[in-house]
């Protein structure tokens, strides 16, 4: 009996160990334990706290993420000379940042970005877990700027799941690299939900089978993010805002002084079809971007993503004068904060020539009004050696803009105050108080106009046997059809040379026959 | 009469070969073309380009047998009257049962009107077909050969122009050929077996 519970005891201990022993233990090469950190071994009331700890050894990482996109939400384009970056930017999702911090910030790398004076030099405000966290715990809370929940709180409010905060000493000791989930935290809920916004990126990339993610693959190469978008400095490779088309390096090997791997090229090469593939794959590539044959359609991980987003139905109320919510197949078709919805998956991309060149519509620019807007423009051409067909993601909706000055509206959503939307469903005030903190006079005339906005398509590529066929293109109706500036067999014909060539051929056909015919008539009438 | 070997074994292999490959190639072609969809547009084109090596190897072992065997005189066009009366015989005069005016031999096997046509063929009609057709294939790579300002659509319509001239230049011959000869069939025989019957 005595030796029943000893063994006892030393399974218990042995499972207990095994449940503590630190994540990277068991599938890291790190030479550093952080549980065994002095300065982890604190309980840390906050984050800031944390980063404190961290940067008492990690003395520059602050500084190197400041420089950064991730933390300063602003972005200089060097080739169009135009200031982008969330922090700029409008979009037909939930349009802009400003007035609607807190919420938005839940996705900063950042601690306490709630509104504009929220200090873009402190180190301290960094978050370190955010991007580090190996325990899948940490979680910031959607409307804490940034933070995490410090007490338990419920999500969303009053009816939700209550979240208990995070074991802030647990989580720092068992930093990590980042993996997909981190990554994933944000980019996959961008828009304001699981697969909103990008359409190649949703919660099934975080652990991706073969068919979603032929890279990502958790079962295959199981590939990080980083493998990709190769990191340096905190400063990581690939860029949405300055995209490359073409990656004319070919394949970057160790002693190259740029190793930015997020291109397809930088691996593959730009010939990347081997001699068992048709040899017309590879004289493609010079035209065709790689992902136009090799992510066939998105949103392929069994989520769906928004396409069509109507803000000027948003603020409807059900017959019983309850906010309206109305869901198909468990997505939200329509929501009274923010109107009508369309969802999509194993989306058909639409297809442009693209050389790179991204404008954006920038917020004060004059729109025209007399048609759809583009929240941005992509440039590109068959002529340019730069170029190449691209498969895009094409965001449309309508949005409220100032009628009478012409600009797309900064709405004011989120927040406690009267004019935030989602509190009084008033679009007077809650434009005023958006173009006002932009710094824009409101006219007091809105209204809504129809929006598109592209977003190339790089993720979700598809094992080779899925890749799309020649006669996907090279069709009448194939996928190129709206492709101009080039001939391309199957798709494009003269027809007058059609014509002219049947008329011929027939008519020849049909002589023939007459002369067949006469010379059986005539013999025939000579025989008789 | 006496039986006369018209065709040598090459010449009839060459005609056969031919003659599939330019089916096979009319087949693909317009099915790259968008006409109809048959065996799969990548399998078309890769039949198709297949075939195009083929027949520029056969093409290439054809030209050296007519001009090492002295065949290519078969070839030079008749005076203009003789081509008239062929004409004027196919015309008028076969409704009204009169004879061939054109007389087979060992040196002329062709009549004026075939010379003329199989002289079109090989040194108009295949020749456009086979240099667009090439220029159709490499087109990534003129560049190399300075003609990157040859538009695709140029090439097509060249390649596509000769392919109709092709088919319309078979529907004419398997008419002249299988039903010309008397008894009609007698020239396919004499294709495959290589002799014919000819007037002594």
């Amino acid at each position: 009996m005595k030796s029943f519970q000893s063994c006892l005891r030393w399974l218990l201990s042995a499972v207990l160990f095994l449940c503590v022993s630190p994540v990277w233990a068991e599938d890291s090469q790190s030479t550093a334990d952080h549980s065994k950190f002095e300065q982890l071994q604190e309980e840390f009331e906050t984050g800031p706290e944390v980063t404190k700890a961290c940067l008492s050894c990690h003395t520059e990482a602050a500084k190197q993420l400041h420089k950064t996109t991730h933390w300063t939400w602003a972005f200089e384009n060097q080739l169009t000379g135009q200031t982008l970056g969330k922090k700029n930017v409008l979009n037909n999702f939930c349009v802009a940042t400003a007035t609607n911090w807190p919420r938005c910030t839940s996705c900063h790398i950042g601690y306490g970005w709630k509104d504009d004076s929220f200090d873009l030099s402190s180190e301290q405000n960094v978050d370190c877990l955010v991007c580090h966290d190996t325990t899948g715990t940490y979680k910031k809370f959607p409307t804490g700027a940034g933070h995490p929940n410090y007490e338990p709180k419920k999500w969303p409010p009053k009816k939700g799941k209550l979240r208990q905060p995070p074991d802030l000493q647990m989580i720092a000791q068992k930093v990590g690299k980042p993996g997909r989930d981190n990554c994933g935290a944000c980019h996959f809920y961008g828009g304001g939900g699981d697969g909103v916004k990008h359409g190649h990126l949703d919660s099934s990339m975080h652990k991706p089978n073969r068919a979603t993610d032929v890279h990502m693959d958790s079962e295959g190469l199981n590939f990080s993010c980083q493998t990709c978008h190769t990191t340096g400095g905190h400063e990581i490779a690939g860029s949405r805002y300055a995209p490359k088309p073409s990656d004319e390096r070919g394949v970057v090997i160790p002693g190259q002084p740029d190793q930015n791997r997020a291109t397809c090229e930088s691996c593959h090469g730009s010939e990347a079809h081997g001699e068992e593939a048709n040899p017309k794959l590879n004289s493609h590539t010079d035209k065709v971007a790689c992902v136009t044959c090799h992510v066939p359609e998105f949103a392929r991980g069994g989520r769906k993503t928004k396409m069509w987003w109507d803000w000027s139905t948003a603020g409807r109320k059900d017959a019983n004068g309850k906010p309206l919510v109305k869901k198909e197949d468990g997505y939200a078709v329509y929501h009274f904060k923010k109107g009508d919805f369309t969802w999509e998956e194993n989306v058909v991309p639409e297809y442009f020539w693209f050389d790179g060149d991204v404008r954006y519509t920038l917020f004060g620019e004059q729109v025209d009004d007399s048609g759809v807007v583009p929240i941005n423009r992509i440039q590109g051409s068959y002529e340019d050696p730069d170029s190449r067909i691209w498969p895009f993601k094409v965001m449309r909706g309508k949005q409220p803009y100032d009628s009478k000055n012409k600009i797309l509206a900064v709405p004011h959503l989120f927040g406690k105050d009267p004019d935030a939307f989602w509190k009084s469903f008033d679009w007077g005030r809650a434009l005023k108080a958006g173009l006002m903190a932009r710094g824009k006079e409101f006219s007091g005339e809105y209204g809504f106009v129809e929006t598109e906005y592209y977003w190339p398509i790089t993720h979700m590529v598809a094992p080779k046997e899925n890749a799309l066929g020649c006669v996907d293109c090279h069709d009448r109706n194939g996928r190129l059809a709206g492709v101009g500036g080039f001939y391309m067999p199957g798709r494009d014909r003269n027809e007058t040379l059609d014509l002219i060539g049947w008329l011929m051929v027939l008519g020849t056909f049909g002589g023939v026959t007459v002369h067949g015919l006469g010379r059986m008539v005539s013999k025939k009438g000579r025989s008789s | 009469m006496a039986m006369v070997k018209l065709y040598a074994g090459f010449e009839r292999f060459w005609h056969w070969s031919q003659a599939a490959l330019v089916i096979l190639m009319l087949i693909t072609g317009f099915e790259i073309h968008g006409t109809f969809t048959l065996l799969g547009w990548e399998q078309a084109a890769e039949i198709h380009r297949f075939a195009a090596w083929t027949l520029i190897g056969l093409w290439a072992f054809a030209w050296f047998w007519h001009l090492t065997t002295g065949e290519w005189k078969q070839y030079i066009p008749s005076p203009m009257e003789r081509i008239l009366a062929m004409v004027k015989y196919y015309a008028f005069e076969i409704f009204q049962g009169k004879g061939h005016p054109f007389h087979k031999d060992r040196s002329h096997k062709h009549n004026p009107l075939q010379r003329s046509a199989y002289l079109g063929l090989h040194l108009f009609i295949g020749p456009a077909i086979w240099i667009s057709g090439l220029l159709y294939l490499f087109y990534g790579d003129l560049g190399g050969i300075g003609l990157e300002w040859l538009p695709l659509g140029a090439i097509a319509l060249i390649h596509t122009g000769a392919a109709f001239l092709m088919l319309t230049f078979l529907v004419a011959h398997l008419y002249l050929a299988i039903t010309m000869s008397d008894p009609p069939g007698a020239d396919v025989k004499a294709m495959i077996t290589g002799y014919e019957e000819v007037e002594d």
